[in-house]
């Protein structure tokens, strides 16, 4: 089974966020990159196929030269090879134009995306996949096996869970419970040495149009101060409920 | 050319984010000069959709699309798109709407914005207020596609009562191969859910252990809310992954929030910033959540749960 897994390269969850130029550009000033959560939970659970399965795992990313630390951590936490589509991401449609056109060429089995990046939150990149290449698809994934060719998978609904059967070829957007996190991995000494090692190939786009445009961006307005109410007075605070938030 | 929107049901019954679409819907066709079209798939009773707002109804009956198939759906939700040859298509941000929205952009050739909050700014060129970095900042985002689809997010518009009487007209569209089949569905039934739940009662670390989540259950009864919990809750297994909330968990934007023993880390507070009113209960002044929170109580969860339980309860006597 060859299997292709996408990294967005994404700030570290405890980045403040802050823009530039106008409030038009995100400030990548001082942040921090990592693997986008969603996408090292696909990850961690690809290394579960290549290890009991033999299946072959390459890791993906839309972006610059900038993203490449984050593409050789993925080497490191145990993909075989990576590879960078030389463009600046957009929009979630031209990644996944781009993406869905190194699937096609690649042959890949398993595409395996996370269900959204914690930056821009589009949540589109894996359906649109699916879609683009004809594929069967199963977002919100938490559960995966495949024999053969020959899909169980499970899926977060809201307030619960199902099962589904499908085949391969086939995309998932991954997330937390497709693997415990204590499965994920560290990259150790002898990873990252490895990792230096293998292939990282560097591809050029494919010319595609955004479907959207960014704008501009803007902060949440500052709270107001808590109103703190006393432990011994929660009458105070049933009524504050009631007849000033008017939530209860 | 009227507005579409996809209101969704469940076991024949629209649910809440149906109307919730439906209002934005004649939002945004009063933009345009236009009526909202609605789809329905296996709903009983579609009268309901004309008190916000929904000129005509598709109404689909098919047991094929018993369960729901992301394929299958969007392509019932494309047949309809171009067989009234809409310009905008609105979608919910529930789990079911998420996954088809991306399939539905491909087959229309549409640009989809998903997790706006507030109705466009501007028709020409359309553009959007959304979420985005986790609810850490707003992103106003363009489309630009002649068909778009706008991903509405829970509860973040409400509901708008415009009555109108909405026509129903059966439509029957062509059902694809289905791809993916279910073959079972865990769902507790009579539980409020976390993306349609109005309030939603939180715990964190702070509850020392899962045999101390009755009183947070509650307390959740009491205010007919869901149960969530902080990430390390459900690392720990004290609660299941599908209550953790958060930047990595689930997303709430409830109209109140109720954190108990929950420190306020910034990937908890980014998940759960879009609920309108927080309250926290923490033992310690200093727990960042205080700074988030509308509401605070310092005090130590074991004994101020238990009574505020109580307080609620002679509350809803009354009323
Ligand atoms: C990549 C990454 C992603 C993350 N994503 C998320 C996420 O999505 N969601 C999330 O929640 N976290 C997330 N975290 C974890 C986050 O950083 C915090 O560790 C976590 O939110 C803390 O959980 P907590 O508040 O339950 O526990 P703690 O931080 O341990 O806080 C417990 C609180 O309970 C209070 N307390 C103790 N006893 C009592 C009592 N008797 N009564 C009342 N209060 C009491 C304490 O004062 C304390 O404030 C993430 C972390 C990382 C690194």
């Amino acid at each position: 089974m060859k299997i292709l897994v996408c990294i967005s390269h994404v700030p570290d969850t405890t980045s403040k966020i802050n823009f530039s130029d106008n409030d038009t550009k995100f400030d990548t000033n001082g942040v921090q990159f990592v693997i986008n959560p969603n996408d090292e939970f696909g990850l961690t659970r690809a290394m579960w196929f290549k290890e009991k399965q033999g299946a072959s795992v390459a890791v993906i990313n839309v972006g610059g030269a900038e993203t490449e630390p984050t593409l050789r951590k993925a080497l490191a936490i145990g993909a075989d090879e990576a590879i960078r589509v030389n463009t600046t991401a957009t929009d979630g449609f031209s990644v996944a134009k781009q993406l869905a056109n190194v699937i096609n060429t690649g042959g890949y089995d398993l595409v395996i995306a996370g269900r959204e990046s914690i930056d821009y939150n589009g949540g589109m990149v894996p359906g649109m996949i699916a879609g683009l290449i004809n594929a069967n698809f199963v977002n919100n994934c938490i559960g995966l096996e495949v024999d053969g060719t020959s899909v169980k998978a499970t899926r977060e609904i809201d307030g619960g869970k199902e099962t589904v059967a499908t085949s391969l070829p086939l995309v998932i957007g991954g997330q937390k419970g497709l693997v415990e996190e204590s499965d994920l991995r560290i990259p150790n000494m002898r990873g990252i040495m490895m990792a230096r090692k293998k292939p990282l190939n560097v591809v050029e786009p494919i010319d595609v149009n955004a479907e959207t445009t960014s704008v501009s961006f803007l902060k949440p307005t500052p709270k107001g101060a808590v109103t703190l109410v006393s432990s011994d007075n929660l009458d105070e605070l049933v009524s504050l409920l009631h007849n000033e938030a008017k939530v209860i | 050319m009227s507005v579409l929107v996809y209101t969704e049901s469940e076991q024949g019954a629209f649910k809440k984010a149906a109307f919730e679409v439906a209002s934005y819907a004649k939002a945004v066709a009063n933009q345009l000069g236009t009526t909202v079209t609605a789809v329905a798939i296996n709903a009983n009773d579609t009268t309901s959709l004309g008190n916000y707002g929904v000129d005509k109804v598709l109404n689909i009956t098919n047991t094929q699309l018993g369960n729901f198939n992301a394929n299958a759906y969007a392509s019932a939700i494309k047949q309809a798109a171009e067989k009234e040859d809409v310009k905008v298509v609105i979608v919910s941000s529930s789990a079911d709407s998420k996954y088809l929205a991306p399939l539905l952009a491909i087959g229309l050739n549409a640009g989809y914005a998903s997790n706006v909050v507030e109705i466009p700014s501007n028709t020409s060129p359309f553009t959007v207020k959304r979420t985005a970095f986790t609810n850490k900042a707003f992103e106003n985002t363009q489309i630009n596609t002649d068909v778009k689809i706008v991903g509405v997010s829970n509860n973040a518009f409400g509901l708008v009562e415009n009555t109108s009487s909405a026509t129903t007209e059966d439509f029957d569209p062509s059902i694809p191969e289905l791809g993916v089949t279910v073959e079972s569905v865990d769902k507790a039934s009579d539980k409020v859910t976390i993306a349609d739940a109005e309030i939603v009662v939180s715990a964190g670390r702070g509850l020392k252990g899962p045999e101390n989540w009755g009183m947070v259950e509650e307390l959740a009864d009491v205010l007919g809310a869901a149960t969530a919990c902080s990430k390390p809750v459900s690392d720990l297994g004290w609660r299941p992954h599908s209550e953790h909330v958060g930047q990595t968990g689930k997303p709430v934007a409830s109209n109140l929030y109720i954190a108990i023993g929950i420190s306020g880390a910034i990937q908890h507070l980014a998940g759960i910033n879009a609920s309108k009113v927080k309250v926290v209960i923490n033992t310690d002044p200093e727990a960042p959540f205080f700074k988030a929170a509308d509401y605070g109580v310092v005090g130590d969860a074991f004994q101020v749960v238990p009574e505020l339980i109580e307080k609620l309860k002679a509350f809803k006597a009354q009323q």
